[in-house]
């Protein structure tokens, strides 16, 4: 078993990584809206994607936050 | 769809690699002098390598009908050892003649420190003596952005034609100050630690295909040639027509590298052959739905 520190060195940069393409993806959509204009109503995957942030800033719940993404996700 | 795979380090692949390339379109790949892992102590060791990209790889890309170029410099890390520089240097015009070498690369900036400034300057100026392209690596994660300002310090300071050098690896906080300035810039796709095939699209339609080169560098360490074809796929999903894809991908690099007369590949155009035949139907991506 790894370290608590071992265990951010190890997969640091592939989740800077994801972090940067959430980035991006939320970059695209801001766009896309200023391109063609805002949609009625927010779509609902980044409804998901902002409580999923959201959820990553507060403290775990016992299930732990994979978990509970999972619920989100599948709400 | 022919592509030109613009920075390629081709020794540290494998001929499957090339084969692979070949039938996914590949055309040509430049390939830049960089670090092998380790730092070399000898000029004689560059002087090898210098041979190896200019004289054998060629032979082994040309089995695929891969045409190979290459580029000849001390990279940034090992201008830490301004002896051994200084010596390459004195040997790199006689690689610069070589029929199938496009000019001076990469050389560029790792830490930023004052050997490697003092390097990249005496590199530039080479490239500007003897009338080459120059193609500079930028800083890795949280030192590009210095590095970057650093790089565009240096070459304001010298007498440098802008359009004649390739600013590489930019992200999406470095393209903007490299493209004002006039320079060429490239997009260099890795799995993890440079940008994405997505966000370079991004960067695509958020500057437009002016004087952007995408590439996927491909070397010893964890990366991979076919980042390249993912982001033409990506380039295409997103609607872009296939002409806007040769002209990013095939055409952009012969706009680039053919400022150097010895890369003759020209740009092309896709034309249906038959007047009954909509262009539309042979160049608009039908991947929704």
């Amino acid at each position: 078993m790894l370290s608590p520190q071992q265990i951010v060195d190890k997969d640091f940069l592939e989740h800077r990584h994801m972090l940067i393409e959430i980035a991006a993806y939320l970059d695209r959509f801001d766009a896309a809206v200023e391109r063609v204009g805002d949609p009625v109503e927010r779509p609902h995957g980044l409804y998901l994607i902002d409580q999923a942030l959201k959820k990553l800033r507060e403290p775990a719940s016992k299930n732990g936050r994979a978990f509970d993404l999972l619920e989100l996700f599948a709400s | 769809m022919q592509i030109i795979q613009p920075h390629y380090h081709a020794i540290a692949r494998t001929a499957q690699d090339y084969e692979r390339m070949a039938m996914s379109g590949v055309v040509a790949v430049a390939e830049p002098a960089f670090w092998a892992g380790f730092d070399r102590r000898y000029p004689e060791t560059f002087i090898d390598y210098f041979r190896q990209i200019s004289e054998f790889e060629p032979t082994r890309a040309a089995q695929y009908g891969i045409r190979h170029f290459c580029w000849v410099a001390v990279n940034p890390k090992e201008a830490e050892n301004p002896q051994l520089t200084q010596t390459v240097l004195e040997h790199m015009p006689e690689f610069l003649n070589h029929p199938n070498c496009l000019g001076v690369g990469e050389t560029g900036l790792h830490k930023s420190t004052p050997n490697e400034c003092n390097a990249l300057e005496a590199h530039v100026e080479i490239a500007m003596k003897h009338d080459q392209l120059v193609l500079i690596h930028t800083p890795h994660l949280a030192d590009k952005a210095h590095g970057t300002r650093r790089v565009l310090e240096i070459l304001a300071g010298l007498n440098v034609i802008p359009e004649r050098i390739w600013i590489d690896h930019v992200e999406e906080h470095t393209i903007g100050p490299c493209l004002d300035a006039g320079y060429w810039v490239g997009c260099t796709l890795y799995p993890i630690t440079k940008c994405s095939p997505r966000r370079a699209v991004d960067m695509v339609e958020k500057y437009g295909r002016e004087r952007i080169l995408i590439n996927s560098s491909a070397d010893w360490g964890p990366s991979d040639p076919f980042t390249l074809q993912e982001c033409v796929l990506e380039f295409r999903r997103r609607g872009h027509s296939l002409q806007e894809a040769v002209e990013l991908f095939h055409n952009n690099p012969c706009r680039f590298l053919g400022q150097n007369p010895k890369f003759d590949i020209q740009p092309i155009s896709i034309q249906p052959l038959s007047e009954g035949i909509s262009s539309d139907s042979l160049i608009t991506p039908s991947f929704a739905g």
